[in-house]
């Protein structure tokens, strides 16, 4: 009988140096997975490798064999003793498996829960398991199972909603305040990481024109150029405020950049157009009176963070809507993977009586030279529906639903009772 | 004609509920449900309006039942061809509820027609009482626009995102939308009052005689056209005129019915109790 495994660690076992160790590139994943291919104990195999996770899923009949394959190979292919890595391993078959494949796809079982990478890496470590034909039934049915869960999971929960990082919370925010980000002018001062992914994030939306201030007016036109922006000198940067709609600032400055008056100064010649201040310096370049002004809205680092506490806290709160739709899908795929035994136990009975039959026939008829060609073709189509009718009940019985459950101990049964576990 | 009116309550109190289903547990059929329902409600409106026009041959707006119909039945075509352009969803949560309200206070006030005096039944007094109505049903939305935008301007400037912002549109949209509930309200109250004068020309041979009616639907005209105009020259936007849309339907709310309770003139028989 056949089953899932599923062998591997993660962020939560492993501590990164361990997981760096482990982790397989793309062709590496190849290798490994042609070498596995050839272990006698696994029938079906693909590997999962992200820097968070490095998961083996394999159908086999024998699981501790196979599982040792597993470690042996890949303590030798990584030239890692078993035993450093063996504490982080977990194992899970069957069920459990199955349930862990459609969390980990599903983003339920992630660092960020709800991170939407993870289903696009299955996907191609499911295409190379596909093209190295390491894959067959069960896996198939079951990653095809998995895409179809992570996808229902995303659109039936708000796992995926709102923003976790500090770049997309300001342009979530933004787009609460102008609807739509498209041509609205941006103003960057200063520079930063999290700053020139906020304007990434920005021009992705088809924001308008990106203006470029910087101390240094070459660094300016340095980044201008990446945005294909304009860079402006600081002292222009009050007269910009007339234009611009969103102003990213992230300096050195120990003071403010852009006072109250400023923006108060220009918001009449603005005919009152929003302006949104995103202020990630510290300490802060925005005067946080701007806020007080109408139509005018600030936010500075801990404000965002504040966002972005309570969407995770949200993302928890949704997960558990997840944890129900892969329970429910975990069931109907246990339901099919029980009925897909039922098969191999009818072939193996028929193939049991078929050649005691055979056998027996053309034992009799050696005996009975004196019969026509003819004859002995009516004689072993006899033995064939004589077959066929008297498997014909006990095949009904295996496949019917009428089991309730135990259709498992029925194969069992039939197994023991005509000894096909040879 | 009662079963009429109470099929539209019902209609416009299924639309609510399922508009609040929606506000709630955001699945996009809720949503759908809660229109099509006040869309029903809004036919069912409709015939007991076409009932009483046939029966009198005349615009039912003859006391204060038949009027408050005609105020439902506005508020909720006006909202559904809004709905149709803005999709703007969660606000069927003002709309359908005010529509079953004002529809239960018109089933319960006594609906027996006051005599009624020097009335001509023409094209003037059709056009007048119509654009009227759209006209002021446009500015209960524009209303409850400024309330949604006050309270999503709140949650971003104090910076606490609670269960409305991240169900709120955005600012940027309220303030469109409002803006043009307030020209289309603005447009149809301006018609209504200059049909109504060439109506009064007609019939009392005198365009304008100080009727305290006349004079507050000044007073509403002239601030909302103050509104309009200060949008247009110096941007009022936003937060301002947020407020003055609210304070506009304080103004309209007194106009309706306040200068009809508390004052006398010759709109007064037709919102009398």
């Amino acid at each position: 009988m056949l089953d899932i495994v599923l062998l591997g660690l993660n962020h939560k076992t492993a501590p990164v140096e361990l997981r760096e160790l482990l982790a397989f590139s793309k062709e590496e994943a190849v290798a490994v997975l042609e070498g596995l291919q050839k272990c006698p104990d696994i029938n079906e195999v693909m590997l999962i490798s992200t820097c968070n996770r490095v998961e083996v899923l394999l159908t086999t009949s024998n699981i501790t064999n196979a599982v040792n394959s597993v470690k042996t190979y890949t303590s030798e292919f990584k030239k890692i003793p078993i035993s450093k890595f063996e504490q982080a391993l977990y194992m899970h078959d069957g069920e459990e498996a199955v349930r862990h494949v459609f969390r980990v796809a599903s983003s339920l079982d992630s660092m960020m829960v709800g991170e939407p990478q993870i289903l696009g890496q299955i996907k191609d470590a499911y295409l190379t398991a596909i093209l190295k034909k390491t894959s067959g039934v069960i896996l198939n049915r079951l990653l095809h199972k998995t895409f179809f869960v992570a996808k229902r999971v995303r659109s039936e929960t708000g796992i995926g909603d709102h923003a976790v990082s500090i770049s997309y919370a300001a342009i979530e925010l933004a787009k609460k305040i102008f609807g739509n980000l498209e041509g609205k002018k941006v103003l960057l001062i200063g520079a930063g990481e999290m700053a020139e992914l906020a304007v990434e994030h920005l021009v992705r939306n088809r924001a308008g024109e990106i203006f470029v201030a910087n101390r240094t007016f070459e660094r300016g036109v340095e980044l201008s150029n990446r945005f294909k922006g304009k860079a402006i000198r600081i002292e222009e940067i009050p007269d910009c405020l007339k234009l611009v709609d969103i102003i990213i600032s992230s300096t050195g400055s120990p003071n403010f950049v852009i006072v109250r008056d400023q923006v108060k100064g220009v918001m009449r010649s603005r005919r009152n157009r929003p302006i949104f201040f995103i202020d990630i310096a510290v300490p802060r370049d925005i005067d946080p009176d701007i806020n007080r002004l109408n139509n005018s809205y600030v936010y500075d680092i801990d404000d965002l963070k504040g966002v972005i506490e309570e969407n995770i806290k949200d993302r928890n709160r949704e997960s558990i809507k997840g944890e129900r739709i892969v329970d429910e899908a975990v069931i109907s795929f246990q339901h099919w993977f029980e009925s897909l035994d039922v098969v191999p136990t009818i072939v193996a009975l028929r193939n049991k009586i078929d050649s005691i039959a055979k056998s027996e026939v053309s034992r009799t008829l050696h005996s009975l030279e004196h019969l026509s060609d003819n004859d002995c073709q009516a004689i072993y189509r006899m033995t064939d529906s004589l077959i066929n009718k008297i498997l014909h009940d006990p095949t009904l019985f295996l496949k019917k639903n009428g089991c309730h459950g135990g259709r498992s101990a029925y194969i069992d049964l039939t197994r023991k009772l005509f000894k096909l576990d040879d | 004609m009662e079963i009429v009116i109470i099929f539209t309550i019902f209609f416009y109190l299924m639309s609510t509920a399922g508009y609040f289903a929606y506000l709630f547990l955001q699945k996009n059929y809720l949503n759908r449900a809660g229109y099509f329902l006040l869309i029903a409600g809004f036919l069912c409106n409709s015939a007991a309006i076409f009932y009483s026009f046939l029966k009198s041959g005349q615009i039912p707006v003859h006391n204060l039942h038949e009027t408050l119909v005609i105020v439902g039945w506005s508020i909720a075509g006006v909202f559904i061809i809004f709905q149709y352009k803005f999709n703007l969803r969660i606000f069927g949560i003002y709309a359908a509820p005010l529509a079953a309200i004002v529809m239960v206070f018109a089933s319960q006030v006594s609906s027996e027609p006051v005599q009624i005096k020097n009335i001509v039944n023409n094209f003037w007094l059709i056009f007048h009482i119509i654009s009227i109505f759209i006209g002021e049903a446009s500015f209960v939305l524009a209303g409850g626009l400024g309330f949604m935008y006050l309270a999503q301007e709140h949650a971003i400037k104090t910076k606490k995102h609670g269960f409305f912002f991240r169900r709120l549109p955005s600012l940027e949209l309220l303030d469109t939308a409002g803006y043009t509930c307030i020209v289309v309200g603005f447009t149809m109250l301006t018609i209504g009052l200059a049909t109504g004068l060439v109506y009064a020309k007609m019939v009392w041979g005198k365009f304008w005689s100080w009727d305290p009616k006349e004079v507050w639907s000044g007073i509403t005209w002239l601030l909302y056209a103050a509104l309009l105009h200060e949008r247009l020259t110096v941007g009022w936007r936003g937060r301002k005129a947020a407020i003055m849309a609210i304070v506009g339907l304080a103004v309209l709310l007194f106009t309706f019915f306040g200068v009809n309770f508390l004052l006398k003139g010759h709109h007064g028989e037709f919102t009398r109790l």
